[in-house]
């Protein structure tokens, strides 16, 4: 159950030409810009200034809320942080070079590490500085010219956006979860890929770069990898490449042959929900005051239990489901690590609805710190738009936790949906399934206890 | 047999969240007027966690040990503000089961946006509710694909 979008004409236009995409692009390249700005010349008052109001309040929100679930990897599609580095790369700023040129010392990314282990540890290192970095202007904009820096300097070295694919921290979950959107960019008949000599899509041509993502779109089974950048869509000779909607989570249905490196960031998503849930939203002082306190006793003894959270707790219990599953009942032939890989499949309906709670809990109340700040972005005292008075005002804040609930049981029905399909596909009894259920069922309560008791 | 099953399971969920308790098991204690003093210092409130039974008429007295400080209560819409000096307060009818966060709705620093407690008023039939709509949940989802 499949509609090919890209072929209503309207929208192949749109996705054909360079223009629309690009505007929005340079677009969010201005916002991006400014937000750096602000964090670095604005007011150190985080609920005034531009950079953390509009990354971490509305970005997020709309990242969390909506793009990520409805249309996967659509942001990375426009995503302001490589434009510089890939417009350097390309010596060209809309219009493509002739047969796709680039200009870099187009070293190889290293094999051992064509994987998202370093996406993994940088989402820790930033999630694990968090209340630093969400709150303080400064670290925000040194955080994003940071990405920008190692973004530009893969681009000048490594082939394509070599960044995008294996580096960058935001990129590794959105991934990851854009499994779970009903939107998929994929070939329309592998057998004319496989005729098709050329391999445009990947190699390049008059009409644009070979796949960013260093990907063969024929070879393509699930979103996690696919940037949505849309370029195979522009060199494609034969019309064989679209974007379907789909039924969502249609990538999450073969639970088999998963990796370790992305059972690993469902584990760190997880983990790292519970611990902002506790820590941001929480009602505990002092550990927020721990977590802020960087480089004190108290802060080592915070990023201890934060990595070991991460590490070893959150993945021991769970390593002990899938354990107690293969005691149940044994699988064919499938090694403890592989059916740990495949189990962790059910963490990604259950850590995406996880984060849409916590975000919940905070974008709705916070969001109105966006208005004056459009009309004064730096803190200045300026009043651009005439909406610099506007008051603090939370949104519906007591109709919370009525949106928290059903997201986190869609989620958990998703979570032993899937863990009863993988006992299928590795040939054991459903009721290998109970201890995974068990344990996302215990997730969900422990959440909803957050946020709730 | 697969949608009787989606249904049943539905509609459990549905009426554990929202179904109408008989009187005995929805009262809590007595109402009485309770007095609370609250500390606002450096992002954080002490205590963090305030619980008041439903119906109880909440007077808080808001003593700010810093800077001003604010303390708006979700759900309930009410706002005290404090300064070193000069205390805030507000009285409110815990008219609504539940946890509801409380937050400081004056810009007082970086932390600001966090500095969060939690005004839990019993009975929490809310986070009971949760509870019982997760389990049915899960049940009932282990039932609709367990042999599919």
């Amino acid at each position: 159950m499949r509609y090919a979008l890209s072929d209503i004409p309207f929208i192949k236009r749109l996705l054909r030409s360079r223009w629309p995409q690009w505007n929005l692009t340079a677009t969010l390249l201005l916002f991006f810009v400014l937000a750096i700005i602000a964090g670095l010349v604005g007011t150190p008052a985080g609920n005034r200034n531009f950079g953390i109001v509009f990354v971490w309040i509305v970005w997020w929100a709309l990242l969390i809320l909506l793009l990520v679930p409805f249309a996967g990897r659509l942001w990375c599609g426009v995503c302001p942080i490589p434009a510089p580095g890939e417009w350097l790369q390309r010596r060209a700023l809309v219009q493509p070079r002739p047969g796709g040129k680039l200009y870099t010392l187009g070293v190889k990314w290293p094999r051992a590490l064509r994987n998202i282990w370093l996406q993994n540890a940088g989402f820790l290192g930033v999630a694990l500085f968090s209340i630093i970095i969400l709150t303080t202007p400064s670290a925000t904009a040194l955080v994003l010219l940071g990405f920008v820096i190692v973004a530009v300097g893969a681009s000048l070295v490594f082939e394509r956006r070599t960044f995008c694919r294996y580096l960058c921290p935001v990129g590794g979950f959105i991934g990851l979860y854009s499994q779970v959107a009903p939107i998929e960019l994929r070939v329309k008949d592998a057998a004319v890929c496989a005729s098709h000599t050329d391999k445009t899509c990947y190699t390049g041509s008059d009409d644009g770069y070979g796949c960013p993502w260093l990907l063969f779109p024929g070879g393509l089974t699930n979103n996690t990898t696919c940037g949505l950048c849309t370029e195979c869509l522009k060199t494609c000779t034969r019309d064989n490449i679209a974007i379907f909607v789909r039924q969502p989570g249609a990538d999450l249905l073969k639970t088999t042959g998963r990796k370790l490196d992305e059972a690993y960031k469902g584990l760190i998503m997880l983990a790292c929900a519970f611990i902002y849930s506790a820590v941001l939203s929480g009602p505990w002082g002092a550990l927020k005051e721990t977590a802020a306190a960087v480089g004190t006793p108290g802060w080592f003894a915070y990023a201890g239990i934060f990595l070991a959270l991460n590490l070893a707790i959150l993945p021991g219990l769970f390593w002990l489901a899938v354990r107690s599953g293969r005691w149940i009942s044994k699988p064919a032939s499938t090694t403890m690590r592989a059916l740990f890989a495949d189990y962790a499949a059910v963490l990604i309906p259950l850590g995406l609805t996880a984060w849409v709670a916590f975000t919940l809990s905070f974008a709705l109340i916070n969001f109105s710190y966006a208005w004056p700040v459009l009309s004064d972005p730096l803190g200045w005292g300026w009043n651009l738009l005439g909406t610099a008075g506007l008051k603090w005002t939370p949104y519906i804040p007591g109709f919370v936790p009525a949106l928290q609930i059903p997201v986190l049981l869609i989620g958990l029905t998703a979570a032993i949906g899937l863990a009863l399909r993988t006992t299928r596909q590795h040939g054991q009894s459903p009721w290998a399934a109970a201890p995974v259920a068990a344990f996302c069922t215990a997730a969900t309560v422990g959440l909803l206890g957050l946020y709730l008791a | 047999m697969r949608w009787l099953v989606a249904g049943c399971t539905l509609a459990l969920v549905l009426m554990a969240l929202l179904a109408p308790l008989p009187a005995a098991m929805a009262a809590g204690a007595a109402p009485q007027a309770r007095r609370i003093t609250i500390a606002a210092r450096g992002f954080a409130f002490a205590p963090g966690t305030v619980r008041v039974n439903r119906g109880d008429t909440v007077i808080v007295d808001l003593e700010s040990m810093d800077v001003v400080h604010g303390l708006y209560v979700d759900g309930y819409g009410v706002a005290a503000q404090a300064e070193p000096g000069r205390s805030g307060q507000l009285t409110f009818v815990a008219d609504r089961d539940g946890a509801f966060r409380f937050r400081c709705n004056v810009a007082c620093g970086n932390l600001h946006p966090f500095m969060i407690g939690k005004l839990v008023v019993s009975p929490n039939l809310t986070w009971l509710r949760a509870i019982a709509a997760t389990l049915i949940t899960a049940a009932g989802t282990l039932i609709l694909f367990w042999k599919r």
